[in-house]
């Protein structure tokens, strides 16, 4: 068994494309919940939007991958403008409801093979990064996401980061992407339109009282989270296929574990807790299979990878019971939630 | 490991698509058929599939494939009833014909059952801008006969009810539970699966004959499992007076770690209880239906009746209303509100269970997230009927179940859930008290 094998794969989940998907579209979530307190439970929606609005703007449009980019961020503006304008008038738990209905919605439209010819229906789409792009499907795409790329062909950094130009290419302008996010959220939270968005997550009708239109605060907060969500998913396209089996409601819950462990009311949590999700998700599923196979564990190498996603969700129920304000938060933060 | 593959694995694992049909699909996608007999494999764009009956693939079938500029392919299927035709053009038409001579005798081309859009040996697909696509082809017994719009209809509207009924048993749950402790319960959905699992894991043990007893024990212990649940987590959050959206995120994450455990111990396979592939009569014109389907039907609404009397009659089921009601009037009346939480639980659990036993035979199929596809719906139908009102929730379960198996009528089989989901995202916009609920429930 080579430990410290499994200890460096892990180590290169903390800047991997994935991780900051995650971290992207937790941040998201933190604006909606720990801020807003709106309880979005759709976000793998938003993300899907995000994804395949890209990939549908660059194979079917025809368009270049920086403005079928705004394509799918635009899609996820549509998308918390329909679902807004209605809903943020209901109750937490029912918004909770609709919104994951409304994923689903999105998901299974996608899934469909109705709209097959547009968004390959359960074979989901390849192709799109154009020239040195994805695996299986390498030479179609017209002017893709790889063509951007300004580094000369290689392999380069250090173990555990030792990447070819592409990995690399991806990775900064994700990194890029997440600090002007990062920033962006922290500015905003801590401004006069922040203390509002607070002051409405702690009581509305107080806010209101004060001549605020809560609505409208409301409505800032899904669309400015959902276009983090579709930064997540763009960020997940740039770096492979897109599939509809991958935005389902469980990849909303992980995100919600991500949260809730960096801390739901904090600018930072989101990116602490999707390093640790990714890396403890990494190592975990790298280990127990590594145990399994030598006889340290009574199971198979299969079952082995499942037991990650079991510690995720009893991790989850811990985190709500034991510490809800997360690794990073302030308990003060979280009182609103009722 | 190369850190741009890594969504890959992924995928692969949280695929919780519309059953095994949809699961082989996005197998196809994620890695190409490795044993499909290849034509054409120079050119850039594919167009692949399999033949199979009843799962299996049925080898040497030629396939013959027309399209754009003349172009012209024949392949064999593999071993394994694959094939796969390289194509010159995507966003292009291309005919795709089986030949029924080559298939084993007796035998022809049926509907899809999982697009029902599928249907004869000809068909035409698109090869969309990914460049890529499946055409699958179903095989069975038989000439394939014509079915009248009447005829559809009846049996859309028996499936419906059928359905409807083991969303019922699994909705009242929900909605007494909610009712009564205010959780919207996300872990409702392991509990039916976990009917069909223990029912699964009991047929094992005990052998396909006493198949009537695994199902009593297997509710037996969903009993125990509803009664567990509450004390061990449920009770001693109330007692912390912990707020519904921490519960509900609780229960989020036990849905996860529960599904999770299911897929550890039974695997990613879908697997069958005895039974399942009972005959199916005709009962006029061409509406059919199975011996299972009367079964679960008939026990459903005993069940159902059984919980109305209990609800209505007993004493507890007046406690029950009483705190649905009002939690605190009802305590300071003297009812023992834990105590009747706890038989809530255990009930609902219960009729979870059985609901969960049907649906194995419905889908068919006993899977680890067999009630997470289920789960949405169930919430539609509580909600719909009005979260809390246990009446609400059967009516609501039958009008869900009525208009998914029916609205395949209209719209393609595969977007059968979206209309429920859109059912509810609209009744919550306005009416959010339901049909049979009262507007102070709300807010």
């Amino acid at each position: 068994m080579d430990i410290l094998g499994i200890f460096l794969s892990s180590a290169s989940f903390i800047l991997a494309p994935t991780t900051i998907a995650y971290a992207l579209a937790t941040l998201g979530l933190a604006l909606h919940f720990g801020y807003g307190g709106l309880l979005n439970m759709g976000m793998a929606g938003f993300m899907a939007l995000g994804a395949y609005g890209y990939a549908i703007g660059v194979l079917t449009f025809g368009l270049p991958w920086y403005f079928a980019a705004f394509v799918g961020i635009a899609a996820s503006i549509v998308f918390a403008l329909i679902l807004g304008i209605p809903t943020l008038r209901l109750r937490g738990d029912y918004l909770a409801i609709v919104t994951i209905a409304a994923a689903e919605i999105v998901r299974l439209m996608l899934l469909s093979s109705a709209f097959g010819g547009v968004t390959g229906s359960a074979d989901g789409l390849s192709g799109f990064n154009g020239p040195g792009g994805t695996v299986t499907n390498p030479t179609v795409g017209a002017g893709g996401f790889n063509e951007g790329n300004p580094i000369p062909e290689g392999v380069y950094g250090f173990v555990p980061f030792l990447d070819n130009e592409r990995t690399w290419y991806l990775r900064i302008v994700g990194i890029l992407i997440l600090a002007i996010a990062i920033f962006v959220v922290w500015r905003l939270v801590n401004s006069p339109w922040g203390r509002v968005i607070k002051g409405i997550r702690e009581d509305e009708d107080a806010v209101r009282s004060l001549g605020k239109n809560v609505f409208a605060y409301k409505l800032q907060v899904l669309i400015i989270g959902g276009v983090l969500g579709a930064l997540g998913g763009l960020m997940l396209a740039f770096a492979t296929n897109v599939n509809s089996s991958v935005y389902v409601t469980s990849l909303t819950f992980f995100l919600w574990t991500a949260l809730l462990l960096g801390g739901a009311a904090t600018v930072f949590g989101p990116l602490a807790g999707s390093i640790i999700f990714w890396v403890l998700q990494a190592f975990l599923g790298l280990l127990f299979p590594a145990l399994a196979s030598v006889g340290l564990m009574p199971f198979t190498t299969i079952q082995a990878a499942q037991i990650k996603f079991i510690i995720v969700g009893f991790a989850l129920v811990l985190l709500v019971v034991f510490r809800p304000q997360g690794l990073f938060g302030n308990k003060k933060e979280l009182t609103f939630v009722k | 490991m190369r850190t741009n593959s890594t969504v890959q694995p992924r995928v692969s694992r949280f695929i919780s698509a519309l059953g095994a049909f949809v699961l082989a699909f996005g197998v196809l996608a994620l890695g190409t058929p490795a044993h499909a007999d290849v034509v054409n494999a120079e050119l850039p764009f594919k167009i692949s599939g399999n033949v199979q009956n009843k799962g299996v693939g049925i080898p040497a079938v030629s396939i013959s494939m027309t399209g754009p500029a003349g172009f012209v392919a024949t392949v064999l299927t593999d071993a394994d009833g694959k094939y796969t035709v390289g194509v010159p053009e995507k966003l292009a038409d291309y005919t795709v014909t089986v030949d029924e001579m080559t298939l084993p005798d007796g035998v022809a081309v049926i509907d899809n059952p999982a697009t029902e859009f599928v249907e004869a040996s000809v068909q035409t697909v698109t090869v969309g801008p990914g460049g890529r696509t499946t055409m699958n082809f179903f095989i069975g017994q038989g000439e394939r006969k014509t079915t009248s719009i009447f005829d559809q209809v009846v049996q859309r509207l028996i499936s419906g009810i059928n359905f409807g009924l083991m969303l019922a048993l699994a909705s009242v749950g929900l909605s007494l539970i909610y009712g009564t402790t205010g959780i919207s319960n996300f872990a409702h959905a392991e509990l039916v699966t976990f009917g069909a699992v223990a029912t699964y894991g009991l047929v094992a043990l005990m052998g396909g004959d006493l198949l009537w007893l695994a199902i009593i024990l297997a509710l037996v212990l969903s009993a125990a499992l509803g009664w567990g649940q509450d004390a061990a987590l449920w009770a001693p959050l109330r007692r912390r007076g912990m707020g519904l959206v921490q519960l509900m995120i609780v229960s989020i994450g036990l849905s996860l770690g529960v599904r999770y455990l299911y897929q550890f111990f039974i695997g990613g396979s879908t697997e069958q209880l005895p039974g399942s592939d009972a005959e199916r009569f005709a009962l006029f014109g061409s509406v059919t239906l199975s011996a299972i389907d009367i079964a679960s039907m008939s026990i459903s609404v005993i069940l159902i009746m059984l919980f109305a009397l209990w609800l209505n009659r007993s004493k507890v089921g007046k406690a029950t209303r009483a705190i649905s009601d009002n939690p605190g009037l009802a305590a300071s009346s003297g009812i023992d509100v834990d105590g009747v939480v706890r038989i809530v639980w255990i009930i609902g659990s219960v009729l979870a269970g059985f609901s969960g036993i049907l649906w194995a035979y419905f889908r068919p199929g006993i899977r680890w997230d067999m009630g997470g596809q289920i789960l949405l719906l169930i919430f539609a139908a509580t909600t719909l009927g009005g979260l809390g009102t246990a009446y609400g929730a059967l009516v609501g379960s039958l009008i869900v179940g009525i208009l998914v198996e029916s609205s395949s009528l209209v719209i393609p089989s595969d977007l059968k859930y979206v209309g429920a989901l859109v059912v509810l995202i609209g009744i919550l916009l306005f009416r959010p008290q339901g049909i049979l609920g009262r507007k102070e429930r709300v807010g």
